[in-house]
């Protein structure tokens, strides 16, 4: 059966990411929210919410928090994706697409640099 | 929305909000009685009979920030165009269960769409939540219950890199080996 490999792997994933975690400073967390009530998901957010994911595994981020949220109330830019940094303010991106998304995630949350031009004014 | 996948999403987060704190989601094809049957099941907060009654009407929503809903409404209206139908079982304080069957070769059904990126979303999206997915063709099933992980990850989060590969290996195989 293969979850009982699984199960072993699980194991050793997780000693792993202790031994880095005890290395590791304790800068904080990067947040990362995608909104993903009903007209975020007709919009794309699963798609967006994906590159997120993939952006995180192909390069190895650690640290970071993925959550969804339900509608945030500003349907006309969705998908809509928020990033907090640790000790910085909450910026919200509208229209977020996939490729916008890695944008992001290579400017904003990598190198720390705000994408201005996917802002939504609150 | 054109993926009956994206429907389970908005369903799911219609339970998250209802305070739930164990979803189960099951998509059963079963092609000898040419059925596909979508089934969600939470423990949240549940609705009343009266909401119950109104909710397939896209006018009547819980939700604060705009007065119309149509996430059930959408669905509903897509089933019974398949020859389906949508039913909605729920008691306050208990939870709900949504069942929603379509005729499998209607040729108005929408695909499916990408099962194992919807269950992903919602493993990690939304970690507090206790998931377990059920997904059926004909006599195979892929079955998992989120328990077990999380208990072997003690605390690691699911936004780990390592943790995202191992979580969606392990559904992508299993949900092609049931789909082969």
């Amino acid at each position: 059966m293969p979850v009982i490999k699984s199960l072993d792997d699980l194991k050793r994933i997780r000693e792993e990411a202790l031994k880095k975690q005890a290395l590791k400073s304790t800068s904080g967390k990067t947040e990362i929210i995608v909104g993903m009530g009903t007209v975020g998901i007709a919009a794309g957010a699963r798609e967006t919410l994906k590159a997120i994911l993939d952006f995180v595994d192909h390069n190895n981020l650690e640290n970071i928090i993925i959550r969804q949220t339900g509608n945030i109330g500003i349907d006309s830019f969705e998908p809509v994706v928020q990033v907090i940094l640790p000790n910085a303010e909450k910026v919200t991106y509208g229209r977020v697409t996939p490729e916008i998304a890695k944008i992001i995630m290579e400017e904003h949350v990598v190198k720390g640099n705000v994408c201005t031009d996917y802002i939504v004014e609150g | 929305m054109r993926e009956l996948c994206l429907h389970i999403l908005d369903l799911a987060a219609n339970s998250v909000i209802a305070g739930a704190d164990r979803i189960s989601i099951s998509i059963d094809e079963n092609l000898k009685d040419d059925a596909l049957t979508i089934e969600i099941v939470d423990n949240g907060k549940g609705m009343s009979p009266e909401l119950v009654k109104n909710i397939t009407d896209p006018f009547v929503t819980s939700r604060t920030e705009r007065k119309v809903g149509l996430g059930i409404p959408l669905l509903k209206f897509a089933a019974e165009a398949c020859e389906g139908w949508l039913t909605i079982k729920s008691e306050i304080g208990k939870g709900t269960h949504v069942t929603v069957r379509f005729q499998h070769s209607h040729i108005d059904r929408m695909p499916l769409g990408n099962i194992p990126d919807t269950l992903l979303t919602l493993l990690i999206g939304t970690p507090q939540i206790n998931w377990v997915f059920s997904v059926k063709k004909n006599d195979k099933e892929f079955f998992f219950d989120d328990t077990e992980l999380k208990k072997e990850l003690d605390g690691i989060s699911l936004t780990e890199p390592e943790v995202i590969r191992f979580i969606r290996s392990f559904i992508d195989e299993g949900i092609r080996e049931v789909q082969n």
